[in-house]
């Protein structure tokens, strides 16, 4: 029930403004907190959607819009803005899931509400070998018509065998 | 519609971010399950707000409780209480033999000392639907072997 994870990720974010002061801790928070789960949930999401190997990131941008989040969150986000490298894009959410209910008081303005889904991309996408940075360029509590998250890919992770190893 | 596995990692993750935190600043322990209690008030208060938006005024206690058990356990857990029991005199037992948060922890005694941190969230749920009804409760939660508990 989509409204149990709403509330529950609410009452923690709640959670998190009282015990960090400043708005900046509680967005590294939440970004650690996702990327704990996204290591996770990968594994859960290749188990469930028998998705093969992207080949490149263009097939990985659309698997995260059409099957990831569409499995977990119900929606399903556009891809748009593809750098002219192709190293860069952005999704395109029309409605966000884990905002309904909310309302972002005046004295959080630099709170980046739903950071929590940051660190989840990026910690999915690190174990499968890819670093990506990934943030907020807009975002609905603050005004703004649309949710964008921008992911860039920095680099292929290698595997690195420990010394001793072939 | 949010996925039930994301829901049960983003809760392990508020379990263990919390005592985490907890730990580098010492004293804290105890407080860590008030917190996840507290959390789980605050929901329980407002997912039975949107439960019960339709349905019928509740004749007593036991119906409130057995709407707890059936209606409000399925939709949050996706199964029934197995068992419930009271004394009739305010005190009831919920028995859950497969408790859904539990189930990846262990099937046994293993890590028994650590399964309260996991059912404070859960107390506080029941606190914060059952306060929304109109009941003062306190809630407590037993566990003797995963993934049972009451």
């Amino acid at each position: 029930n989509s409204e149990l994870f709403t509330l529950t990720y609410g009452a923690l974010v709640t959670q998190l403004c009282k015990d960090y002061e400043n708005d900046e801790d509680v967005n590294k928070q939440l970004d650690k907190m996702g990327y704990n789960i996204g290591v996770r949930l990968i594994e859960d999401f290749l188990a469930r959607s028998n998705v093969g190997r992207c080949h490149d990131f263009r097939e990985t941008a659309d698997v995260i819009a059409k099957i990831a989040f569409k499995m977990y969150l119900g929606i399903t986000p556009s891809v748009t803005n593809w750098s002219p490298g192709g190293d860069e894009f952005s999704l395109i959410l029309e409605n966000n899931p884990l905002v309904d209910f909310v309302e972002l008081p005046d004295n959080h303005s630099s709170l980046i509400y739903s950071n929590l889904l940051c660190g989840v991309l990026r910690g999915a996408l690190e174990m499968v070998q890819m670093a990506v940075d990934v943030k907020f360029v807009q975002d609905t509590l603050k005004g703004d018509s649309v949710t964008e998250i921008r992911m860039k890919f920095i680099r292929r992770i290698e595997d690195n065998l420990p010394a001793g190893e072939e | 519609m949010a996925d039930e596995a994301l829901f049960l990692l983003l809760h392990n993750e508020i379990v263990a971010g919390m005592y985490r935190a907890a730990e580098q600043s010492d004293g804290e322990n105890g407080r860590c399950t008030t917190k996840l209690e507290s959390m789980g008030f605050r929901v329980g208060q407002g997912l039975i707000e949107r439960f019960t938006k339709d349905t019928a005024r509740f004749k007593d206690e036991l119906d409130i409780m057995k709407f707890i058990c059936k209606d409000f356990w399925t939709t949050v857990f996706k199964k029934q209480i197995d068992n419930l029991r009271t004394n009739h005199q305010g005190i009831y037992v919920l028995q859950d033999n497969k408790f859904r948060l539990l189930t990846q922890i262990s099937a046994g005694k293993q890590y028994l000392e650590h399964a309260p941190k996991y059912l404070a969230f859960t107390c506080g749920l029941i606190r914060g639907g059952l306060s929304n009804l109109g009941i003062k409760s306190i809630v407590t939660a037993e566990v003797s072997s995963m993934p049972a508990c009451k």
